[in-house]
């Protein structure tokens, strides 16, 4: 379908490739001007709360791209990539506690303010080195990577897959949701972190802070996906798909499957823990309530609906499911789980490939149909070759 | 010296159970160094069984399995197994349908198997002459970028056999390769295997005794996991209790 126009740009990218990161460029150009350069009373203005709402639908993306890295290419559903994303947040959040220094309502120079309320007398431990912006940075790729790589080498070594790693992800992003409850974990529990002031020095409250973040998610965005393209379009990317589709095939024709789960797991759950320390200092703040496993799989159905197995159509379906949340909490807030789990199901049974997919296809009709290659249910990871 | 050394597979006193059922009974079997050898045997004999058990996918409960004098088999997992040069085809044709032609050869082509060397492979101009003369023995060269999913029966039948053949195994196992093929498919896929068999090792399970007499080799007949007979195609035929086990007497 697309091979004949992808040949011959780097990294396959196609026209959807790089409409994407065209649009992508032109909104972070657009975005902070039309906030920053056009006065309030303009019709072209963009107000702050939009710039704000915009960055957090980049990082939403940011995650889908991630998951449908594992999943569309790898087939590996995983229901626990909120734990990732939380985590990257968290790294963030306790570096943005440490900026507030002797700000917060205690005015201790050195504890959070939560701590000072439980009466703790020093920082724990694994506090150390976040009041260093790079380390925290560090840590919110490298504490989601090593949990991933942890977790993934025990189970991809013992060969789950399909639905039961789909649970053993569930299970995860909850133990981690109850752990990150508990007051004693020393990391806000239910309250979580808030009342950041600043980052780096500069004021986070300020507009041009709001529009550089933005500017940062969009360009985190970019980079995931130009990561995800090298990754897929490369040898190993058919190995994955090769996996997907065929796993002990690929076994016997001399690949370690469990390596290469591992590799992509890894990498996905890093690019989940940069999407969620970006997002941190957009919303203001990180609760246990990110490792909710509703979150998770939240993100799993907005790669749905964009497209699984596209990129660009996850990061599509991030965007447009969360503008169809934002509009429905407003106007119908108890419907808005029932018309999430309809679109889920609707999508499934007559998208199989997505928004993206249906789009595609129009754009191809007077040519052929396309093959159905791939089986459209969610549930088929697993499928293994003739045994 | 012995048949141990010089053998390229040696299984013996291989028995595996599934829930008190014998699969493979004592079973023992020798490949010699470029041999094409035909198992045949009726259903549940074990043939499949044994390729499991030789591919590293079923650990035996008792018995040795040697691959090249030294290699224990029974040690090895899956991908350990294909590195050392043992290539399996499977029963039901399976390729990776939403790869191209071409990509599934790539796949399989002979090369390191690692995450980082796969992350950063590119092809050389060597492999692809590979890759176009393994396209041609297929006669799926002007297939090449059409998906494998889209190829008929026959033609994944021999999509899969040339991913072998880009494996460039010393040992290949085939199972049925001409299930569901025509009768000119089926000459022509034994044609084929007697090509391959001239450089390499071959193990070819079949039920089609057509096929097997248009390989003319050797054949060891399979019953109840373990061997019954083993000789040329005629002799086996002729043999009283090979014509039992396939008559039903």
């Amino acid at each position: 379908m697309t091979r004949l126009s992808t040949r011959g740009l780097p990294l396959g990218l196609g026209r959807t490739g790089i409409a994407f990161l065209a649009i992508l460029a032109a909104a972070a150009v657009l975005v902070p001007v039309l906030n920053l350069a056009v006065p309030p009373g303009s019709a072209w203005h963009v107000p702050t709360t939009w710039v704000v709402l915009l960055g957090k639908y980049l990082c939403y993306a940011l995650l889908a791209l991630s998951i449908d890295l594992v999943w569309g290419y790898c087939g590996i559903l995983s229901l626990g990539h909120g734990a990732f994303f939380a985590l990257g947040g968290y790294a963030m959040g306790m570096h943005l506690m440490r900026e507030i220094g002797s700000r917060g309502v205690y005015g201790n120079p050195e504890l959070p303010d939560f701590m000072v309320f439980l009466n703790w007398k020093e920082l724990p431990w694994y506090w150390y080195g976040f009041d260093q912006f790079w380390f925290a940075a560090l840590m919110a790729l490298l504490v989601p990577g090593a949990l991933a790589f942890v977790f993934g080498a025990f189970a991809f070594r013992s060969r789950v897959t399909g639905v039961y790693l789909s649970i053993i992800t569930q299970a995860m992003t909850f133990a981690l949701m109850l752990a990150f409850f508990r007051n004693d974990m020393g990391l806000g529990g239910n309250n979580g972190l808030t009342d950041f002031k600043d980052v780096l020095g500069i004021d986070l409250q300020k507009n041009a802070t709001r529009c550089g973040l933005f500017v940062l998610s969009a360009a985190a965005l970019a980079g995931g996906f130009l990561l995800c393209r090298a990754i897929v379009s490369s040898k190993l990317g058919k190995v994955l798909v090769a996996i997907r589709d065929a796993e002990s095939r690929t076994r016997f024709i001399g690949y370690r499957v469990e390596h290469y789960k591992l590799f992509v797991f890894t990498v996905s759950a890093m690019m989940a823990g940069l999407a969620g320390a970006l997002y941190v200092p957009q919303v203001g703040i990180i609760n246990p309530g990110e490792f909710a496993p509703a979150n998770s799989i939240e993100a799993v159905i907005w790669v749905a609906v964009g497209g699984r197995g596209t990129l660009v159509g996850a990061a599509l379906g991030a965007v447009v499911v969360n503008l169809g949340k934002s509009w429905f909490t407003g106007a119908l807030p108890e419907l808005w789980l029932f018309a999430l789990g309809g679109l889920f199901i609707g999508v499934t049974l007559f998208l199989p490939k997505g928004l993206l997919g249906l789009a595609r296809s129009r754009a191809a009709k007077p040519v052929a149909a396309p093959p159905a290659a791939e089986p459209a249910t969610v549930d088929v990871p697993d499928r293994r070759a003739a045994e | 010296m012995s048949e141990y050394s010089q053998s390229l597979l040696y299984l013996d006193g291989v028995t595996v159970s599934f829930d008190g059922f014998r699969a493979l009974n004592n079973l023992s079997l020798v490949v010699a160094r470029g041999e094409m050898r035909a198992i045949i045997g009726p259903n549940g004999a074990g043939k499949t069984t044994m390729m499991d058990v030789i591919t590293g996918k079923t650990r035996p409960d008792k018995g040795d399995v040697l691959f090249d004098g030294s290699h224990d088999l029974t040690k090895l997992d899956e991908a350990a197994i294909a590195e050392l040069g043992i290539g399996r085809k499977f029963q039901r044709p399976t390729v990776f349908d939403s790869h191209s032609v071409l990509d599934n050869i790539v796949l399989a082509l002979e090369g390191p198997r690692g995450v980082f060397s796969s992350l950063f492979a590119r092809l050389t101009g060597p492999q692809r002459d590979r890759i176009d003369e393994v396209l041609d023995t297929i006669r799926l060269t002007d297939r090449r970028d059409d998906l494998a999913g889209r190829l008929s029966h026959g033609q994944k039948q021999w999509l899969e056999i040339g991913m072998l053949l880009a494996q460039d195994p010393a040992l290949l196992l085939v199972d049925e390769p001409a299930a569901g093929m025509t009768d000119a498919e089926t000459a022509e896929t034994a044609a084929l295997l007697r090509r391959i068999a001239e450089t390499h090792s071959v193990v070819v399970v079949e039920h089609d005794m057509t096929f097997v007499r248009d390989l003319d080799v050797r054949v060891t007949v399979l019953h109840e996991g373990s061997v019954l007979a083993e000789g040329s195609l005629d002799q086996v035929s002729a043999d009283e209790r090979v014509i039992e086990v396939y008559l039903g007497r």
